[in-house]
């Protein structure tokens, strides 16, 4: 059996509003006041091959950043767990858990908050490969130049601070202070968004190249269809907590199984869609703190039925390397 | 088209006086919008797109300043309106929807009550009726049940649903043109969607000329009639939205187009534009694009006239690239 380089089995996350003193109390006299639980991620698994691109879509509040920091480390699962290598991550310690959250590193969205105003570029990239004894103090400036040159960025530049660099370069930065650590898997959580298209290209084709060079895996999260459809090998649509669709890009562009992807594609804004006559999908996303019934997606789906309403529909194998999650499936 | 366009802007020039010097927000940018029509202007962040918008409305503040051109609303130049004209005008005649629907609601007033403000400001109508219009503009951007709805304050409303909400503001007074800037970036796609769709609706039914700000040519190529696509401040290129597509002739139009991933280009490099956009302090002298243009030589540090080689089509470029594009 080959191991993947990430398995996530079953994984959820909850994120629980507790309630407040004022709130018990008032419950105590005989309020109804509920703690608020939002299920951000809801029984997710899927798998990654090494060196594969996987791109993770959804709209705000899908839960693609949330399961994006789970994988990265940053928050842990309320249930489930993450297996990187075959090694379950989610209940180590010690150095085990050190080594386990290097492999992975994540590059954020926003290259303006996510890099420390105060510190110089050298330092940003340098200090977490001292500390993790990847190379010694004595040898940090040409460690640090040497993942400059490799992201794009001059060298001459490091002694800089980040508000001395362009939104562009500040990502190239952040992509530097990743690769420092010599991970094997790079979570990107919408990591073009807030560049513009010309910078847009130059940051995609960096990915690219590094992935060729440094054999990495990538877990892309977007909700760029265009730019997931461009960089990933395989897609993973999320609606309201819950995988909705997973297929290899190809066959996804050309042949949709669930309504959601359906309408989604159809939305997605093309050069060589011109004069289009929109037809939209109904209805807006609904809030992850009340989710319909059934399938999530029943409010807004033209091929709802009774079922929908009630059943969760499980995700299953349509075709070869293909799941989807609707009723539908069953129909046909 | 025989008809009069709605808006002419003429060698419109608008600069922001710094203390590190006069920057060139825009410099010298032409163009029209007839009746009915909606026109993208494309550009990347700085590029002077949104200035623009403000400059048509009268909204530059200081440091800014328009200092040279025309805006010709129906005729009329709104360079020379004094601010009473101007106050006339905005949000009744014209109307601007920005890219942020929770910074252009008031959080603290009912969306009724800041509608109904909006028609009686600029006529003399009675509250009823003014009710009844914002009911039906609410209805009309496809909000679902808009009596109830109208009721409630800008928080009570999601992201598209607020944004609706600008846009059925800004069509209260039945303006002759809208200038939206970036207004459907901050939404999602299935969103997007829908709003786009009102847009385009609304153009084709009333007659309002349009004018869509944004940096997403993918956007701007299933929306708008034609484009002008700005860089530095000057518009390099414009024409029918086909054909500029189709044909791009301005090599960062090209470079552009070519950097948007799409279908087929998986496992291919993007093409990239090499560099970064330059300071408006800083500009090369002659064409702004020269220092990441392929084709950049000595003729283009001299100042690139506007040439027009097919009718509609304007280009500020001494190198077209024609052969490449056909």
């Amino acid at each position: 059996m080959t191991t993947h380089m990430l398995d996530i089995k079953n994984i959820s996350k909850q994120f629980v509003k507790r309630l407040d003193v004022v709130a018990k109390l008032t419950n105590h006299l005989g309020a109804k006041n509920k703690e608020e639980v939002v299920h951000a991620v809801d029984d997710v698994s899927f798998s990654i091959a090494k060196g594969e691109v996987v791109g993770l879509v959804g709209e705000s509040g899908c839960g693609k950043s949330t399961l994006g920091r789970m994988v990265a480390g940053i928050l842990t699962p309320s249930d489930g767990e993450i297996l990187v290598k075959g090694r379950d991550v989610t209940n180590t310690d010690g150095k085990e858990a050190v080594d386990a959250a290097l492999q992975v590193q994540m590059i954020f969205q926003d290259p303006f908050a996510s890099l420390n105003p105060r510190m110089r570029v050298e330092d940003i990239i340098g200090e977490a490969p001292v500390v993790h004894g990847i190379i010694p103090a004595s040898q940090k400036a040409a460690y640090v130049e040497e993942v400059m040159a490799r992201v794009g960025l001059d060298p001459e530049f490091r002694r800089r601070y980040p508000h001395q660099f362009s939104g562009g370069q500040r990502q190239r930065i952040g992509i530097a202070r990743a690769l420092a650590v010599k991970p094997e898997f790079l979570v990107c959580d919408e990591s073009i968004a807030a560049l513009d298209v010309s910078i847009q290209a130059q940051v995609i084709n960096l990915f690219m190249d590094l992935r060729d060079d440094l054999d990495l895996t990538y877990l892309f999260i977007s909700h760029d269809l265009s730019v997931v459809e461009h960089i990933s090998d395989r897609v993973v649509i999320m609606y309201l907590g819950r995988i909705v669709e997973v297929s290899p890009t190809d066959e996804l562009f050309e042949k949709t199984n669930h309504p959601y992807t359906t309408a989604l594609l159809n939305e997605v804004p093309r050069i060589e869609n011109r004069g289009l006559d929109y037809q939209p999908i109904s209805g807006e996303i609904p809030s992850p703190l009340d989710p319909p019934s059934g399938c999530h997606f029943h409010p807004r789906c033209p091929h709802a039925m009774d079922r929908c309403r009630t059943e969760l529909p499980l995700l299953q194998e349509v075709s070869t390397g293909r799941f989807a999650a609707c009723h539908l499936m069953d129909e046909k | 088209m025989t008809e009069k366009p709605i808006l002419e802007v003429e060698n419109l020039e608008t600069h922001f006086f710094t203390k590190a010097g006069p920057a060139k927000a825009i410099d010298n940018v032409s163009f029209t919008v007839g009746k009915g029509e909606i026109m993208g202007l494309v550009g990347e962040s700085g590029s002077g797109k949104s200035v623009t918008g403000f400059s048509i409305l009268g909204l530059v503040d200081a440091p800014g300043e328009v200092v040279g051109g025309k805006v010709l609303f129906k005729g009329e130049n709104l360079i020379e309106a004094s601010d009473k004209r101007l106050q006339e005008l905005r949000g009744n005649k014209i109307s601007m929807i920005f890219q942020d629907p929770m910074m252009t609601l008031n959080p603290v007033l009912r969306v009724d009550t800041q509608m109904i403000e909006t028609i009686r400001a600029h006529e003399k109508v009675d509250k009823e009726t003014a009710r009844q219009r914002s009911r039906d503009a609410l209805a009309q951007v496809g909000i679902p049940a808009a009596e109830e709805r109208m009721r409630a304050y800008p928080h009570q409303f999601s992201g598209g649903m607020r944004q609706r909400v600008a846009i059925a503001i800004a069509l209260l007074n039945k303006p002759d043109l809208i200038i939206a800037d970036e207004p459907t970036t901050a939404l999602d796609v299935t969103i997007q969607g829908q709003i786009l769709y009102e847009a385009q609706k609304l153009c084709r039914e009333t007659g309002t000329a349009l004018i869509w700000i944004t940096h997403d040519l993918a956007v701007v190529a299933g929306l708008a009639d034609k484009i002008s696509v700005m860089y530095a401040g000057r518009i390099v290129e414009q024409g029918d939205i086909d054909d500029v597509l189709d044909h791009p002739v301005h090599p960062y139009t090209i470079g552009l187009l070519g950097s948007v991933p799409g279908h087929n280009t998986r496992g291919t490099r993007l093409h990239q534009i090499p560099g970064m956009t330059p300071s408006l302090f800083n500009l090369p002298k002659g064409c702004a694009f020269q220092t990441r243009c392929p084709f950049a030589d000595t003729t283009c540090t001299e100042d690139q006239a506007i040439t027009r080689p097919i009718p509609g089509r304007a280009i500020r470029c001494c190198h077209p690239q024609r052969e490449a594009a056909q």
